[in-house]
């Protein structure tokens, strides 16, 4: 099997892409940073945090880095000043759309957000908070859903559905009513399909799953190991 | 290709389940065919509830999450069941133009109920619609699923009186 | 052989319609029979029994365009047009029949509204009965695909579709015939057709129309478009919320099959095509092709990042062809008369006819089809008769939520995809919603934004979330609370979601409020500084009043 290599620019650097990389990949193999908050290593991209956007020479839209390949010759801007301002603002809808409080939460430290925000420069939200009424549910023996910290990355659904297999997670309603569930929408403890792999808590970027027992800035995700099951599990089918 | 391939049993002695596996048949029990499962459940037992989500992913070999976000995803789709008589008051641009946020009001201040809501009596559901595409007759409205156009709030009012027969 | 057939359908229809004196044609179409225009067919065929009437026929047809003044009738031979006809009227239409129209009754066909119209689409609107394949095969249906099964190789039709300039009527306006191209030339033992009728637009009903009042040439359109790109299988995808126009395509489909138009070897040829249709449910961003596919796959309705584009992977990762209820149906007439022939109607950029649903603050509230280039005013005022009540024209409303609203100033404005992009609205798939003074212009595109907020899927943060946010936004300016710094956080937020969202529905939420803001920014302002709704249609406390 031929591989076709692909040079094209990214910040003025020349760097080279193997078939079905992405600019994304090619950015991180090159230490160039462009934030990521729904994509992970070893899940299927879907394109939807918007934060990973970059600018491509010629091109009026922005196009997600996760999910766009590139061609020979093309010329990706991952950092400018409209770049920036719309990641800011993007992050202050998320930390607007729910109840995020860091100084209480058991993954701060630890969080993908928090920290994006922090790389961002984002000092303070300028969209109003919507503060929604959201429970939390602590009825499974081992694990926590607070919806008040999720940010509909939908990693967990992905990891349960593409890597372990039991699709326990997915998500109801539509637009800001959305909302990861278990089974049918049942507390998670009653849930029939869930294995209890946890994997769904380590691939949350934020602290809406977390293990019980855990205190204020406790919680650390560990996503290391998904990789290497991915590639595993592919290996076989 | 489904790799257990017995059949699910349906939820009760119940007639209408077969109307149901009969459109679940007619897709092959394939996962492409929930939607028009979910649209058969609800137009046998006019919304969808846990039972029939569950008979529903069990014969299409779906996980119950998936139904449920499928079900919940689609506004035509209610998981409540609705009121012996329903009021659908369209509100497209032109119906919205023409008035229909003054029939929702009357509707409010007559039976005391909001779009998605029914009333304790159970008598009246009143929903709401993103056009049904009569906007020529604009404001329109359905009840009991008869269209009438061109309505004031007052007449809305008392058709609804008709059918509710309060 | 089938084309043989079809002129034995022909001859029979011309031989049976010899024996007919007289043709009374009911509107059927959803908007007549919400007014009891199926009581007025009935009384009517009652009343011609009753009298043992030779030669006079009743039959429902489709849409007969104005559907204000419905129930319709037309009555032909004379070509006389009765309007906001009662059971009761049917003895005085039966008995004049032959003689002077009944009076009382008449709508004249000489006015703009009929005059000014050009008929492609919606040739067969009115004239056939949609629920018999016989009346559409009389008026040359399926000829076209029976020529282009038998005499046409599949790049000359798809060479046909390109030189008509034939631009998608679903809203972004994509030439179809390079479309048509792409699948054609994509790589793939299957591929589909997908008929999309998820006509979502708040205001805008030319595919329940086309659907109600056509549906076979829909189909031919869809067949010719499978043997152009090599495409054995098509589905329809229509709302649940049109009952009637599903009925009569599942109609239109098993009498197709039965005569061997929709099926196995076509036309005697080996080419193949079925037609199934699936049911929408209600989500608005379906018409998004990604999500389109997605709910057809019976997903969550969902748009994922393009490329790759259907055409190239779509539905169950096959080539995919994706078009609108009106594009389909200019089809058959293109192939029958010639890609030059509808390139000669229109503009130089917008070729051929637009059917627009013309509703709101006018007159004639109704279903068009006019030629591309006709100005808005033309459409408004002399199609449409004006504004009711001699009330002042204020905008107009195109494109629905994706779109724009367009003052007073654009109204001699040739209306094509472009003319109306640069104003800042959409073609859009053809809903036109006449507002006048007693419009607030802050109310319509909080009532757009509302719109979005819960059509937004979900999936990408600036639609799920800005959508929500601009929509509190704009309500606390119709409430009279919000400031300055209020407005400017509005337009920022107009700026990310119309750059950063992920498909069309999120990117083009923003543009009834950019519009708005562009031709009525004072009427925010009054709003907003003021406290004042100038079209008194907000319901604010003034400051006298919070203080008293």
């Amino acid at each position: 099997m031929s591989t076709a290599i692909i040079t094209f620019i990214i910040d003025g650097r020349d760097v080279s892409a193997r078939e079905g990389q992405t600019i994304l990949d090619v950015a991180r193999e090159n230490d160039i940073p462009i934030p990521t908050l729904c994509s992970l290593q070893g899940l299927h991209p879907v394109g939807a945090c918007r934060v990973c956007l970059v600018e491509i020479k010629n091109t009026p839209k922005l196009l997600p880095a996760c999910v766009t390949r590139p061609s020979e010759g093309m010329e990706v801007i991952t950092d400018s000043e409209r770049l920036r301002q719309y990641r800011k603002t993007i992050t202050e809808m998320l930390f607007s759309e729910r109840n995020h409080v860091c100084a209480v939460c058991v993954s701060n430290g630890h969080c993908e957000l928090q920290s994006m925000a922090e790389n961002l420069g984002v000092t303070h939200v300028r969209v109003p908070y919507l503060y929604p009424r959201l429970p939390v549910d602590a009825t499974h023996a081992r694990f926590t859903v607070d919806h008040n910290r999720c940010i509909l990355c939908s990693r967990c659904v992905r990891v349960c559905d593409e890597v372990e297999g039991a699709h326990t997670w997915d998500m109801q309603g539509r637009g800001v009513d959305c909302r990861v569930i278990t089974d049918l929408k049942q507390p998670w403890g009653t849930s029939e399909s869930c294995t209890s792999c946890g994997k769904c808590v380590h691939v949350c970027p934020t602290g809406a799953l977390t293990e019980k027992g855990k205190a204020v800035a406790e919680m650390v995700k560990r996503t290391q190991f998904l990789p290497y099951l991915k590639t595993m599990r592919e290996s076989w089918s | 290709m489904a790799a257990d391939s017995s059949k699910i049993a349906a939820p009760s002695a119940d007639k209408r389940w077969r109307l149901v596996d009969n459109v679940m048949r007619r897709h092959g029990y394939r996962a492409d065919g929930l939607i028009e499962s979910l649209h058969a459940v609800q137009e046998s037992f006019g919304y969808l509830d846990d039972v029939s989500l569950r008979f529903v992913a069990a014969s299409l070999r779906l996980p119950p999450s998936k139904v449920y976000g499928v079900a919940t995803f689609y506004h035509f789709f209610t998981l409540k069941p609705q009121g012996e008589h329903t009021c659908v008051v369209c509100l497209g641009t032109a119906c919205y133009i023409k008035g229909a946020q003054k029939i929702l009001d009357r509707i409010e201040q007559d039976y005391g109920i909001k779009p998605g809501e029914t009333t304790p009596d159970n008598k009246l559901s009143v929903l709401t619609a993103r056009c049904i595409g009569s906007c020529g007759l604009a404001p329109a409205v359905v009840i009991d699923g008869t269209m009438s156009g061109k309505l004031t709030a007052d007449e809305t009012a008392e058709h609804i009186c008709r059918c509710v027969g309060a | 052989m089938i084309p043989d057939e079809l002129k034995a359908i022909t001859d029979a229809e011309t031989e049976a319609s010899a024996k007919v004196r007289c043709r009374l044609n009911v509107c059927m179409a959803a908007g007549c029979q919400s007014c009891h225009g199926d009581k007025v067919l009935k009384a009517l065929q009652a009343e011609v029994a009753s009298r043992k009437l030779e030669g006079v026929e009743v039959r429902g047809v489709g849409c007969l365009g104005l559907c204000a003044e419905g129930p319709l009738v037309l009555v032909d031979p004379e070509h006389v047009l009765y309007q906001r006809v009662q059971a009761e009227d049917a003895a005085d239409i039966v008995a004049a029949l032959g003689g002077k129209p009944v009076k009382r009754l008449v709508c004249s066909l000489e006015t703009p509204f009929f005059k000014r119209q050009k008929f492609i689409v919606l040739e067969n609107s009115g004239k056939i009965n949609p629920e018999r394949l016989e009346d559409y095969v009389a008026h040359r249906g399926y000829e076209a695909l029976a020529t282009c099964l038998t005499e046409r190789q599949p790049p000359e039709v798809v060479a046909e579709v390109l030189a008509s300039g034939l631009r998608g009527r679903g809203g972004a306006g994509f030439p179809t015939g390079l479309k048509w191209q792409m699948v054609a030339k994509a790589a793939g033992p299957k591929k589909y057709i997908i008929c999309n009728g998820d006509e979502g637009d708040p205001g805008a009903f030319m595919d329940r129309s086309v659907l109600e009042s056509d549906p076979h040439r829909v189909l031919e359109g869809m067949a010719l478009a499978g043997y152009a790109v090599g495409a054995d299988h098509g589905y329809v995808y229509v709302r649940a919320e049109y009952p009637l126009a599903v009925k009569r395509l599942n109609n239109a489909i098993k009498q197709a099959q039965k005569a061997g138009l929709l099926g196995p070897s076509i036309c005697d040829t080996a080419f193949t095509f079925n037609v199934e249709v699936r049911l929408g449910a209600g989500a608005f961003v379906c018409g998004e092709e990604t999500a389109l596919i997605a709910s057809v796959e019976g997903r969550r309705g969902q748009p994922r990042p393009r490329p790759p584009f259907p055409a190239e992977a779509g539905l169950w990762g096959c080539p995919t062809l994706i078009n609108n209820v009106e594009t389909f149906a200019n089809i058959p007439p293109i192939m029958r008369e010639g890609g030059k022939w509808f390139a000669g109607i229109g503009t130089e950029k917008s070729k051929g006819t637009k059917v627009f649903a013309l509703a709101g603050r006018v007159c004639n509230t109704g279903l068009i089809e006019v030629p591309m280039g006709i100005t808005l005013r033309e459409i408004i005022f002399d199609i449409g008769g004006g504004i009711p009540e001699g009330r002042k024209f204020k905008a107009v409303q195109t494109g629905g939520p994706s779109g724009g609203c367009i003052p007073e100033q654009f109204l001699d404005m040739p209306v094509d995809y472009d003319s109306l992009a640069k104003v800042g609205s959409i073609m859009g798939s053809g809903g036109m919603i006449v507002m006048d003074e007693s419009s607030c212009m802050v109310d319509v595109a909080k009532f757009f934004m509302e719109f979005c907020r819960t059509e937004s899927c979900g999936k990408c943060v600036p639609c799920r979330v800005g959508t929500a946010q601009m929509h509190n936004l704009l309500s606390s300016i119709c409430a009279g609370t919000a400031t300055m710094d209020d407005l400017a956080l509005l337009e920022r937020l107009c700026d990310t979601v119309k750059f950063t969202s992920l498909c069309g529905l999120g990117q083009s939420s923003p543009n009834p409020v950019l519009t708005t803001l562009r031709y009525f920014r004072h009427e925010y302002l009054a709003h907003i500084t003021d406290k004042r709704c100038p079209a008194g249609v907000c319901n604010i406390h003034s400051l006298a009043e919070v203080h008293a």
